[in-house]
C-alpha cells in the first residue's frame, strides 16, 4: 500500500473539508450573511453624515469581520468530534499538527477569504476612497487567517463544553486585538497619507507567528479535550 | 506485540480498574468481558492513548507508546462506537479519506472493492445518510480490509450488524490473525473465529 506524504495529507485534510463545507452550503452562507447584515446596520443606527461613516468604515469592518469569525469557529472541530472522526484524527500516524493545519486553512477558505472579497462592497456603501479599501482588503487578507488560526486553539479547548460558543469567544477575541490594531491602523495610515508598510510587515509578522506556533498548540489542546 | 502491565484507569473519582497485566502477542485474539460500566471502553481507549493511566504502563514491542506517539499510531488500527463517517459523503469517499488519514493512499479500485466485499455493492457512491445503521457500520468495518496495521483495537464492532456480517467479521478477524495480526475487541455478541483460541480478560 503507498503511503502518503504531509503534502498530500494536507491536500487531503483541505479537499475533504472544502468538499463538506460545499455540501452544507447553509454554514457557510449564514457567516457572510451575518458579515453583511452586521455592516450594514451600523449607517442606520448611526446616521447618514458621510465623513463619520468614512471614519468608521475600518473599524466597523474589522469588527464585524472578528464576529463572523467567532460565529463559524465553533464548527471547526465539533461536527468531526461528533461522529468520530476526531478520533482517526488524533490516531493520525503521520503529524496531526498538519491535519490541523488543514483544517485551519479550509476554515479560512470558506470563512474568511469570501469575507476579504466581500469587502470592496461594503466599503463603497461607507464611501471609503480606494486606496483604503485596497489596504483594508490586503490587511483582511493577512489578519483573517490568523483569527482563523487563534480561534483553532479556543475552538480545540472548549470541544464538547455546553455552551461552548460563548466562552469560545471570550477565550479568542481579547486574543485578536493585535490583529484588529494593526488592521484599522493600516486604513487609518492610509487615509491620513502615511506610510502604511510598518503596520502591514507586523501583520505579515503575526500571520508568521500563528502558522508557526497555533497547529501544534491546537494539535495539543485536541489531545486535552479529547481524555 | 503488546504488553500491558499494571495498569489502572478511573472516570471521575469512580476507580474503573487497577493491577491490570497481559500480553497479547502476534497471532492471538483477547476479547475484553465485563458489565456495562466496567471499563471496557475506558480501557481501549487508554491502550489508544486518549486517556492517561493513572497507573501502570503499556509497552509496543518493548517501547513504551507514550514515547512511541506516532510510531505506535502506524502500527494500529482503532474502531469505536462512533462510525467516523460523514453523512455527506458517500461511502467511497468516507473510505478513501479514513484510509488517508491513517496515511495510505487508497485507490478508487481497492476502495470499491473493499466496499463490495462488507456487502455494499450498489452503495458505493450514494451519501451515508441514506444508509441504514447497519450498512453505515459496514461502511466504517471496510477499514478493515485497507489497513495494514498489525494491531487491531475494536470497540462493539459487531453493533447493529446482522448475522452475514457478524460472520463476515469473523472471517476477517481469522485472516487478519493468519497474517501474525493482534486484534482486542469487545463485544455482547457471540463472535465465531474459525480455529482461533480466544482469550478472554474479565473487568469487574
Amino acid at each position: 500500500m503507498k503511503k502518503l506524504s504531509l503534502l498530500s495529507l494536507l491536500i487531503l485534510v483541505v479537499r475533504r473539508d472544502l468538499v463538506l463545507a460545499m455540501r452544507r452550503r447553509a454554514d457557510v452562507l449564514t457567516t457572510l450573511i451575518f458579515f453583511v447584515m452586521v455592516v450594514s446596520l451600523f449607517p442606520l443606527g448611526v446616521g447618514p453624515e458621510i465623513d463619520m461613516l468614512r471614519k468608521m468604515a475600518p473599524g466597523v469592518l474589522w469588527v464585524a469581520a472578528l464576529l463572523a469569525s467567532m460565529l463559524s469557529l465553533g464548527r471547526l472541530f465539533s461536527a468531526d468530534y461528533l461522529d468520530g472522526t476526531l478520533e482517526q484524527m488524533l490516531l493520525a500516524p503521520q503529524s496531526l499538527s498538519v491535519l490541523v493545519l488543514g483544517k485551519m486553512a479550509s476554515h479560512w477558505m470558506v470563512s474568511g477569504l469570501p469575507l476579504v472579497l466581500l469587502t470592496p462592497v461594503l466599503g463603497l456603501q461607507f464611501d471609503m476612497s480606494v486606496p483604503a479599501i485596497g489596504v483594508l482588503m490586503l490587511t483582511l487578507l493577512l489578519g483573517t487567517p490568523v483569527l482563523s488560526m487563534v480561534g483553532a486553539i479556543g475552538a480545540a479547548l472548549t470541544l464538547g463544553l455546553r455552551g461552548g460558543g460563548v466562552l469560545l469567544s471570550l477565550l479568542v477575541l481579547p486574543l485578536c486585538i493585535p490583529v484588529l490594531i494593526f488592521g484599522t491602523g493600516a486604513v487609518q495610515a492610509v487615509t491620513s497619507g502615511l506610510n502604511v508598510s510598518a503596520h502591514l510587515s507586523l501583520m505579515g509578522a503575526l500571520l508568521v507567528l500563528a502558522l508557526v506556533f497555533t497547529p501544534w498548540v491546537t494539535a495539543q489542546a485536541l489531545r486535552i479535550s479529547m481524555e | 506485540m503488546l504488553e500491558v502491565s499494571n495498569l489502572a484507569c478511573s472516570r471521575g473519582d469512580h476507580r474503573l480498574f487497577s493491577g491490570l497485566s497481559f500480553a497479547l502477542y502476534p497471532g492471538q485474539i483477547m476479547q475484553i468481558q465485563g458489565a456495562n460500566g466496567s471499563g471496557k471502553t475506558s480501557l481501549l481507549r487508554t491502550l489508544c492513548g486518549f486517556i492517561t493511566p493513572d497507573e501502570g504502563k503499556i509497552s509496543w514491542c518493548g517501547a513504551d507508546v507514550c514515547d512511541l506517539d506516532e510510531d505506535y499510531f502506524a502500527q494500529m488500527m482503532y474502531l469505536g462506537h462512533l462510525n467516523a463517517i460523514k453523512d455527506e459523503l458517500s461511502a467511497l469517499e468516507n473510505l478513501r479519506i479514513s484510509a488517508g488519514l491513517s496515511g495510505i493512499e487508497l485507490s478508487e479500485k481497492d476502495a470499491v472493492a473493499a466496499l463490495r466485499r462488507m456487502g455494499l455493492k450498489g452503495r458505493e457512491r450514494l451519501p451515508t445518510k441514506v444508509l441504514s445503521q447497519g450498512q453505515r457500520r459496514r461502511v466504517a468495518l471496510a477499514r478493515l480490509l485497507v489497513n495494514d496495521a498489525p494491531l487491531w483495537i475494536l470497540d462493539e464492532p459487531l453493533a447493529a450488524l446482522d448475522v452475514g456480517a457478524v460472520a463476515l467479521i469473523g472471517e476477517l478477524i481469522a485472516e487478519h490473525l493468519a497474517r501474525q495480526g493482534m486484534v482486542i475487541f469487545t463485544t455482547h455478541q457471540p463472535l465465531i473465529v474459525a480455529g482461533m483460541e480466544m482469550r478472554s480478560l474479565s473487568l469487574s
